[in-house]
């Protein structure tokens, strides 16, 4: 058994760490960069997967080579075998499109070099974009199966099976129990819970938490880092010219509207009259409520 | 397309309810510990030097978070193991001071009369340190997990043993709250004072306050220099300090002071039987002696407890099982009752450490032998051959005892003692130098009945008539109870007590509200309380019970009418000290 956790930086939002400006935009620079919360459930599948069935896990990540930090964490946390970071200038700035595509290049890449995969393991949402896209688009770029919202996990090998128990969300909440084939990509829920219930399992994540100790302390040798060459990706692809959604600007929650521009105009003058009644015709009517109407 | 445009390709495959595969062939291992005290961590040891696949289950989140004692441990001359035997560097490393002083106080109001033990401390004794649960039972944990690590097993902690597996009637292995089913060639129950194993086979029951003692303790903060200094030693000496006489009222039992290497552990054992009777608050009587004037000197001006705490001990001369086994059961240390209290020395560890280290040996020799009893019968002899069993329950005592404990004797006896005529026989030079003497038998010693006689009455005339009356008052404030459960960590497993209260009348279950050493009448804050309800018109008193300030100590599964469990694994009050 084979499988791969992704796993991202975010800031660390948590009360101390965190620092915004005076606009209250977030400096990314002053904010020390932690693993995404919601990942660590991820990688508690992959370590339930790993102490039951055997076999290898590895962290990947996209990233500024400071998320070598983050995949670091991931292995104290637990007890990954090595670690993959995709760092490149040219994979600044990817949005979720453009980040799929460099982790289902990255896993080819690994699936060619290292190994097959059986498993992908990816987190809910991260702390700071929550969208919750990269995990679906990932898998629809390597052409795999998902199951999302997993709370519990088990793998048969030799059918080459996941049972998944999903939480569907609504207005109750229900759990379903589904199949889907190996190779396959699992996002965790936060209410996933790993469990041990034998006494063989507990012995071997105690000695797999023995044997990282050491590792993780000299992690740099166990990280591998690739390039969009390493990669085989076109620069046109990905980074910022890849990815088609743009943020273009995160607005600030606008002011009180008193602060807004008002326009004086002196009912006795007929020409500011005219614009005034022009600008209100739409309105008048019902053709645009679209513009202005706040 | 856009990311929005994107579609989000849910698999949802056909939904079943099958089960894990795993769970239809169950787990085996040769040998199965309960329990990684002194006891289990021996046993363990001793398996996997023969070779055997052994799994160490602990309830406690590590080991010795969930234990106490005195406490003095023994090494032996006459013993078959010691825990130096099957620990090397147990002593460096695992260990506070050494004893090197003993001495016990007879106390009669503040008129004191010590005697020097230390002869009877060193009969039969190779060395003896003290030592605090918490640090020496993660030691011995840690190194036993290195030794069944190459046997094919290990020790995991946070896993509360609730049961034992049965086939066809037969114990074939172990049910656990965390883990599914365990088979094993041999379960070995080292699961202390009131083991819920030995109770399930019906090996040993919780009925008779008699056959038990409550220790209470108090770990109290001291610079090692300032040990050394207070106490009159080196670096590398120790002393035990032990106390009798009207300290405690009328309550038998005795006190203890032992030095660790920056802290005091200071404590009480009482008869169970006897707190019952007098009613008497534990926390008081070890107030009691904190407080009296001869530890004044001791412990200064600034009294800083580190944890208070407490457990039942068995009795061995009444309880320790003569045939500690059934089917591939068997018990060893408090679990089988071999809890030795020889006069006012406590040997409880030492025992447990060779009982568990024989169970395993009995194991190993008689491995494949195709009758399931056969390494319990083994073990049985082998604590009968190797004299362990004496010790632990002389006949003699069971002589002793019937003369002994007859109220009329004690009544005569007691008659004597307080008269004039008693006192002045007692009380004259030459009896001064031939109790001191009787006092270092441990023949004498071990005989000893269990009535007012040895612990308080000829104490406290010895104590009157030779004694020295200290002339200063102690300015030791002890915490509350309040505050003493304030100061423990707790993990509760909230919704889920770990003890119910059967019968909720006063006449069954009132003697917790006192006995409870986080109980007291008149405090709300504890376990157990008493309250008055109107039934029927008529008032009653009924007991009610909060388990959340609970320190696991067994007292109220023996006193009152409860259904008495452990907390489930890594639950409950979590000792630092111990
Ligand atoms: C106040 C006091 C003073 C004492 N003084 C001394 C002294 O000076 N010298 C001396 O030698 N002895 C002394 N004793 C006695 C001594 O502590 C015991 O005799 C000794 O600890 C017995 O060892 P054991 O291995 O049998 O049991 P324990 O040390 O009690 O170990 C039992 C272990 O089993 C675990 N366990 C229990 N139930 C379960 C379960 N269901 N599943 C999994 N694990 C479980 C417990 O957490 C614990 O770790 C004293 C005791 C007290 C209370
Ligand atoms: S509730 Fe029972 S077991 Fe718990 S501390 Fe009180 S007497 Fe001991």
């Amino acid at each position: 058994m084979r499988s791969i956790v992704l796993t991202k930086g975010v800031p660390d939002f948590s009360d101390g760490a965190v620092s915004f400006n005076e606009e209250g935009h977030l400096e990314r620079g002053k904010t020390p960069t932690v693993m995404n919360p919601n990942d660590a459930f991820a990688l508690e599948a992959a370590l339930q997967t790993r102490v039951r069935h055997g076999g290898h896990v590895s962290g990947m990540s996209m990233g500024p080579p400071g998320y070598a930090a983050v995949l670091e964490e991931a292995m104290e946390a637990v007890y990954t075998d090595d670690s993959y970071l995709l760092s490149d200038r040219e994979l600044a700035a990817s949005d979720t499109w453009a980040t799929a595509i460099t982790l289902s290049a990255g896993i080819e890449t690994y699936q060619e070099e290292i190994g097959n995969v059986d498993l992908l393991f990816a987190g809910f949402k991260t702390a700071d974009g929550e969208t919750g896209q990269t995990g679906p688009q990932t898998a629809w770029a390597l052409d795999w199966p998902i199951v999302t919202h997993v709370i519990a996990l088990d793998i048969d090998p030799d059918e080459r099976l996941l049972r998944a128990k999903r939480l569907v969300e609504g207005d109750v909440d229900e759990i379903e129990t589904v199949e889907a084939p190996l190779p396959c990509m699992v996002v965790t829920d936060p209410e996933f819970e790993p469990t041990y219930r034998k006494a063989s399992h507990r012995l071997t994540h105690k000695r797999l938490r023995e044997e990282t100790q050491n590792r993780a302390a000299a992690h740099d040798r166990h990280l591998t880092t690739w390039d969009h060459e390493d990669l085989n990706l076109d620069p046109d692809y990905i980074g910022l010219d890849g990815s088609p959604t743009i943020v273009s600007s995160v607005d600030p929650i606008p002011k009180a509207p008193s602060e807004r521009e008002a326009t004086m105009v002196d009912p006795a003058d007929s020409d500011g009259m005219n614009e005034v009644l022009g600008e209100l015709a739409p309105y008048a009517s019902g053709a645009n409520t679209a513009e202005g109407g706040d | 397309m856009t990311a929005s445009q994107m579609p989000v390709l849910t698999l949802q495959l056909e939904v079943t309810l099958m089960t894990d595969a795993s769970e239809t062939d169950r787990e085996h291992y040769e040998a199965v510990v309960v329990g990684c005290g002194p006891g289990g961590a021996a046993a363990a040891s001793r398996l996997a030097d023969h070779g055997i696949e052994t799994l160490v289950l602990e309830r406690g989140m590590d080991a010795g978070s969930k234990n106490v004692s005195g406490g003095l441990i023994y090494a032996e001359e006459s013993a078959p193991y010691t825990v130096d035997d099957l620990f090397e560097g147990f002593r460096e490393e695992a260990s506070e001071r050494p004893v090197t002083d003993y001495y016990i106080h007879n106390v009669a109001g503040n008129k004191v009369k010590s005697y020097d033990l230390t002869a009877l401390h060193q009969d039969d004794t190779d060395w003896c340190d003290a030592v605090l649960r918490r640090p020496m039972d993660s030691w011995l944990a840690e190194r036993v997990h290195e030794k069944t690590s190459e046997t094919g097993g290990g020790v995991l902690t946070n896993v509360r043993v609730n049961g034992l597996l049965r086939e066809r009637g037969r114990i074939v292995g172990v049910t656990c709250d965390e883990l599914d089913p365990i088979e094993a060639d041999i379960v070995i129950a080292a699961d202390g004072v009131n083991s819920e194993l030995a109770r399930e086979a019906g090996l040993m029951d919780w009925e008779d306050p008699n056959e038990w003692f409550q220790g209470v303790k108090a770990v109290v903060e001291m610079e090692p220099d300032v040990i050394d200094d207070r106490f009159d030693i080196d670096e590398d000496e120790g002393v035990a300090h032990l106390f009798s006489g009207d300290l405690f009222e009328d309550v038998r039992g005795g006190g203890f002071l032992y030095t660790n290497e920056d802290s005091l552990s200071i404590g009480t054992v009482f008869h169970l039987d006897s707190l019952v009777e007098e009613q008497a608050e534990p926390h008081e009587l070890l107030d009691a002696l904190l407080t009296h004037p001869l530890l004044a000197r001791w412990l200064g001006d600034e009294y800083d407890e580190r944890e208070y705490s407490a457990k039942l001990v068995p009795d061995s001369k009444k309880v320790a099982h003569r045939e500690p086994y059934q089917d591939r059961l068997v018990l060893v240390g408090d679990a089988a009752g071999q809890m030795q209290a020889q006069g006012p020395i406590i040997k409880g560890m030492n025992h447990a450490v060779t009982a568990g280290a024989l169970a395993a040996d009995a194991f190993a020799v008689t491995r494949g032998n195709a009758d399931p009893a056969a390494a319990g019968r083994r073990y049985t002899q082998m604590l009968e051959n190797s004299g362990t069993m004496d010790k632990l329950r002389p006949r003699r005592y069971d002589l002793a005892r019937t003369v002994g404990e007859r109220d009329r004797v004690t009544d005569a006896v007691e008659r004597v003692l307080d008269s004039r005529v008693g006192s002045l026989a007692i009380g004259n030079p030459i009896a001064d130098r031939v109790l001191q003497r009787a006092y270092n038998s441990p023949f004498l010693v071990s005989m000893l009945p269990d009535t007012r006689t040895g612990y308080v009455t000829l104490p406290s005339i010895i104590g009157e008539e030779h004694g020295r009356t200290l002339h200063w008052e102690s300015s030791v404030e002890p915490p509350t109870l309040d505050e003493r459960i304030g100061d423990l960590t707790y993990d509760t497993d909230v919704g889920n007590p770990h003890i119910e209260v059967r019968d909720t009348s006063y006449e069954a279950s009132g003697a917790a509200v006192y006995a409870c050493p986080v109980s007291a009448e008149d405090f709300g804050g504890g376990c157990y309380r008493s309250e008055e309800v109107k039934r029927n018109g008529t008032a009653a008193t009924v007991v009610s019970l909060d388990t959340q300030p609970c320190i696991e100590c067994g007292t109220c599964a023996v006193v009152a009418d409860t259904e008495w469990e452990h907390p489930r694994g890594g639950k409950g009050v979590e000792f630092r000290e111990g």
